[in-house]
């Protein structure tokens, strides 16, 4: 079972390490030292939020705004517990716990495409091990992130500052590739946002308007969608 | 400070995820509840990317852009993120020479 999990979550791992590197090198020309931008990925988890909170803290946000927008950007992780913890019935609860404190967009979505080992015998270990494997190479590839932003060319580490953009469009244009009514929400989103922020509002602040009020569009927009799924 | 703010985020990230596991049994949301929800990472990409892609390089913001453009185009035609992110870095390096 373990081994089958980190199987299941060898993509995973080949997919966060370079985005974790590009975190950690960002972190670090942010100001933040090895050890504390490590320790974000440790306790925290949430590669978009870290990416956020490194943004904020280069652009001088209070730490208030980041606790807030981290807290707005996660919440998706909420309704992915849910649906996950559904599945989960035949797992106890103490092994469901920490499961769904490794839950991310990544490894929420594969293990949905795992169902029948919910119901197997040491299910949980499938589980554990799949997102361990993302843990890890998440975790790590922080740390090197972290050593390697000390020593990289000042022009390359600038023009990664683009980075969390290009990953941002990265997970957004394939959802708008398939529902051409998602681009409508992103758009709105970035509508409020960019008044928010014409008018004088800070950064952190604007983004958590923005998020909200650009997801109540999706109450309209995503109607129909259900019965589609 | 610092470790001030990853602790706070610690908690707020892994408050919604552990939550259900307690909750999933006696709640239901109505659906536009769920239709929000659902809605809320598209959003908040949305206000992720735009404006902070002109603020790449402050005083050159088409710069940004254009690297924004490129990424959605290599995203666009199925290329791997990690390939999409490369692509936007070495259009900012190109652009700035």
């Amino acid at each position: 079972m373990v081994k089958r999990g980190v199987m299941a979550g060898f993509p995973i791992m080949l997919g966060y390490f370079p985005i974790a590197l590009t975190y950690g090198v960002l972190a670090n020309q942010s100001g933040m030292t090895t050890v504390e931008l490590t320790l974000m990925s440790v306790l925290v988890f949430a590669g978009a939020a870290q990416f956020l909170a490194v943004g904020m803290v280069a652009a001088g946000t209070g730490m208030g705004e980041i606790i807030i927008a981290t807290f707005v950007l996660n919440f998706r992780h909420f309704v992915m517990s849910l649906s996950f913890v559904n599945r989960l019935k035949n797992i106890a609860l103490r092994a469901k716990l920490p499961l769904t404190l490794g839950l991310t967009d990544e490894t929420f979505t594969v293990s949905a495409l795992y169902r029948k080992e919910a119901k197997e015998d040491y299910g949980a270990y499938f589980y554990t091990a799949l997102i361990l494997t993302a843990y890890v190479s998440w975790v790590g590839g922080s740390f090197a992130g972290g050593i390697l932003g000390d020593i990289m060319p000042p022009r390359l580490s600038e023009s990664m500052g683009v980075a969390l953009y290009a990953m941002f469009i990265g997970l957004l244009v394939p959802s708008v590739k398939k529902h051409y009514r998602i681009a409508f929400i992103a758009i709105a989103a970035m509508a409020v946002n960019y008044v928010c922020q014409s008018f004088g509002m800070n950064q952190g602040w604007a983004i958590v308007i923005g998020t909200v009020a650009g997801g109540f569009s999706g109450i309209w927009i995503l109607r129909g969608e259900e019965e589609e799924q | 400070m610092m470790i001030w703010m990853i602790i706070g985020m610690a908690i707020v990230t892994a408050v919604p995820r552990f939550l259900p596991a307690f909750i999933v049994d006696f709640i239901h949301f109505p659906p536009w509840v769920d239709r929000w929800l659902n809605a809320i990472p598209y959003a908040a990409l949305g206000a992720l990317i735009f404006p902070g892609v002109m603020s790449v390089k402050p005083d050159a913001p088409q710069i940004g852009v254009i690297a924004g453009l490129v990424a959605v185009l290599l995203a666009w035609l199925n290329i791997h993120i990690i390939f999409v992110v490369i692509g936007a870095i070495l259009s900012v390096f190109l652009l700035t020479l």
